[in-house]
């Protein structure tokens, strides 16, 4: 790939030099009639991050985004980009540029000509140099003279992606750009959107619902659920310390038991969870006294026959597997403890089962893998949404 | 050099089985038959008329003939005089068409375009105001045209109001003029135009017009490079679907006009054929306004039907 687009800095969308900027959403809400899209969020995201906006389908996400690119008025609040406020300009005015879901490349005209568009608009004396320049980034400057309608998906997405990189925004934003491409695609292009945005450092926002796009393309995620940001931060201690049920379960999978904190001491706490005690660590539990939901990943889980198998692990539950399902690497298991559910865990394949279906089995882990919740969470919220 | 399916001779070679062959024959005659009734009514009702028509226009009338009375020449004058002595009416003709196809445009593309684009979430306001464009077909195009004298009347409050901001001289008329005609030629073929640009931007996709905001456009650039360029297969049907029938129109002239300088075309073949009884002289103009037709659209369509604006 050339880097001869990341060496030069040119002119952005209101005439100062771009590195991308920091953007500021100040409690902005979106209502549609009886709806509220987006509720009082606010948000700062700094020059050159990879952000990602993670969630469900309506939760939100899309009009956030569509605010920042000046599609949607806010219903309140204020967004400003690099210092400037700019809720009240239209979106031509707003130095972004949008990679959209559905590409909307223009059909009339040639690939170099979608890509020239915006470069045009603000009279850039270059633009056709520049805009050959950005599809040989992505790979189709062999491609420039075709209409869109000529490309695969793939290609589209990557004129698309070419079309609003070519203008250096200070802010690129991205509608679910890789939701029409098929899974091998789709990895591949999320390679690359990475190392595009590594290469050029603008700050990118990625709206999504795919949790794994999201982790393995972000530096940081924000987990939207019913127009407000429930938690935010890097993709590993999202995963690693969920703050609420939904992203325990919307960001993975999560085991969460209902318990009730007995004592506190040395910043561990004691919860009871079916007649058994399980630990959690304070500082990593939202609520330290009375109703508490205790969560752990299933893969921090060890499953064994007999008990006290992992000496150093402080927590233990046994219960009857009732299902056991063999995927090649790994056998996931879902164990019924009696009191608490269903726990689900698996075991790597090192050439032996563990265990089969119906046999008593021992779930243990370490205290500082267990994360607590706030005793009044839904153990349920997010499991299904997609 | 030579790939599989060149001979010697350097011919391509027909792949296919002669099974295959055969079948796209039965195919392609199947293609024939289904023509066949339509190409029958174009012979009867058109290539044959035309025909006729063009022997007609050059039949002469023998000297002491009664008034009517023709025989089969080939009396190439007839052109040179019909046009000599109606030219004025003929370029009238398509001067006023010219002119009512361009406002009929600039009326009807809004027209389309509130009802295409801006309407699209709200179906119900949007049908009534299609059966309002189409509305008008459901009453006499004699009639319509008629009430427009009711309008333009000098007592009428188009009148009075151009009166009152001195737009029109206090003894000026508005009916029985160039302006009335062209008024009238605009209004009734209006439809002709909005149908086939509303039909066009009923399918525009509003998320380009999105993106182009998002990369700069303002919504007039917008306009000019993503709405006008889509629609232009629109335009162009709507403006040949209007000028031509606007350019031979002749109840208009008729109906709003004057004797003095509102003739059209029309109107003049109308009273060479039906009142001074010149079936040859009618006969030329027709035909030269056909062919006069007919060249001025082909140029249209090099000029703009083809890639530059699809």
């Amino acid at each position: 790939m050339s880097t001869s687009l990341a060496s030069e800095p040119t002119q952005a969308g209101n005439g100062r030099t771009s590195e991308g900027a920091d953007l500021h959403l100040n409690k902005i809400t979106k209502r549609f009639a009886e709806f509220h899209a987006v509720q009082e969020l606010s948000l700062t995201i700094p020059s050159g991050t990879f952000f990602a906006l993670l969630g469900p389908s309506g939760c939100g996400k899309s009009t956030t985004l569509r605010m920042i690119a000046g599609l949607e008025a806010p219903s309140s609040g204020s967004i400003s980009i690099g210092g400037q406020d700019v809720t009240g300009l239209p979106s031509h005015q707003r130095p972004v540029n949008t990679v959209f879901q559905s590409y909307a490349l223009f059909p009339h005209m040639t690939v170099l000509e979608n890509v020239a568009f915006g470069l045009k608009r603000k009279k850039d004396r270059k633009a056709m140099e520049k805009a050959r320049q950005g599809l040989e980034m992505v790979e189709l400057g062999h491609l420039a003279s075709r209409k869109p309608a000529q490309l695969s998906g793939g290609q589209q997405q990557r004129v698309a992606l070419a079309r609003a990189l070519v203008n250096r925004p200070q802010v690129l934003l991205l509608d679910e750009p890789l939701g029409a491409l098929d899974m091998k695609l789709r990895r591949q292009m999320q390679m690359e959107l990475k190392g595009i945005q590594t290469e050029v450092g603008l700050t990118f926002i990625h709206v999504t619902h795919d949790q794994e796009e999201a982790m393995t393309m972000a530096d940081i995620v924000a987990v939207m659920n019913g127009g407000r940001i429930e938690q935010m931060g890097p993709p590993r201690e999202l995963y690693e310390l969920p703050r609420t049920a939904f992203v325990a379960n919307f960001l993975g999978k999560s085991n969460l038991m209902r318990g009730v904190v007995k004592a506190s001491h040395d910043g561990v706490l004691d919860v009871e969870v079916a007649e058994t005690e399980v630990h959690v660590l304070a500082e990593r539990a939202v609520t330290h006294e009375g109703e508490i939901v205790v969560g752990v990943r299933p893969e921090k889980i060890h499953l064994s026959r007999n008990a006290g198998d992992e000496p150093t692990h402080s927590n233990e539950l046994s219960g009857t597997v009732i299902d056991a399902s063999f995927t090649g690497t790994t056998t996931e298991y879902l164990v019924d403890v009696p009191g608490v559910g269903r726990i689900g865990t698996f075991a790597q394949n090192r050439g032996e089962q563990p265990a089969d279906v119906g046999d008593t089995v021992y779930l243990s882990w370490d205290t500082s893998h267990s994360f607590g919740l706030a005793g009044d969470e839904q153990v349920a919220a997010g499991v299904n949404a997609t | 050099m030579s790939s599989p399916v060149m001979t010697k001779e350097g011919k391509v070679r027909d792949l296919r089985s002669k099974e295959e062959i055969r079948a796209e024959r039965r195919k392609g005659r199947t293609g024939v038959y289904l023509v066949l009734p339509g190409l029958l009514v174009l012979v009867l009702f058109f290539a044959l008329p035309v025909v006729v028509l063009l022997a007609m226009s050059l039949y002469t009338r023998p000297p002491g003939a009664e008034i009517g009375q023709f025989v089969p020449a080939l009396q190439f004058s007839n052109y040179a005089t019909v046009l000599g002595a109606y030219w004025p009416e003929l370029m009238r003709s398509f001067g006023f068409a010219l002119i009512a196809t361009t406002l009929a445009l600039i009326i009807g593309y809004p027209m389309a375009y509130l009802v295409a684009v801006r309407l699209r979430e709200r179906k119900l306001l949007q049908g009534i105001l299609l059966v309002l464009l189409i509305a008008p077909f459901f009453s006499s195009f004699i009639l319509r045209t008629q009430s427009w004298k009711q309008i333009l009347a000098d007592e009428g409050f188009v009148a009075q109001t151009l009166k009152a901001v001195g737009l029109l001289a206090s003894d000026g008329h508005l009916t029985a003029t160039a302006f009335a005609v062209v008024a009238g030629l605009t209004y009734n073929f209006l439809p002709f135009m909005v149908l086939p640009i509303y039909a066009n931007l009923e399918r525009l996709d509003t998320r380009l017009l999105e993106a182009a905001g998002d990369l700069y456009a303002s919504p007039l650039t917008t306009f000019r490079k993503v709405t006008l360029p889509l629609s232009a297969p629109g335009v162009f049907a709507g403006t040949l679907l209007t000028f031509i029938p606007a350019a031979g129109d002749y109840v208009n002239a008729a109906l709003l006009g004057n004797n003095r300088n509102t003739t059209m075309i029309g109107q003049v073949i109308d009273s060479r054929f039906f009142r001074v009884i010149d079936y040859p002289g009618a006969a030329a103009l027709s035909f030269v306004l056909m062919v006069s037709i007919l060249i001025l659209v082909t140029v249209y369509i090099r000029k703009f039907g083809t890639k530059d604006l699809m």
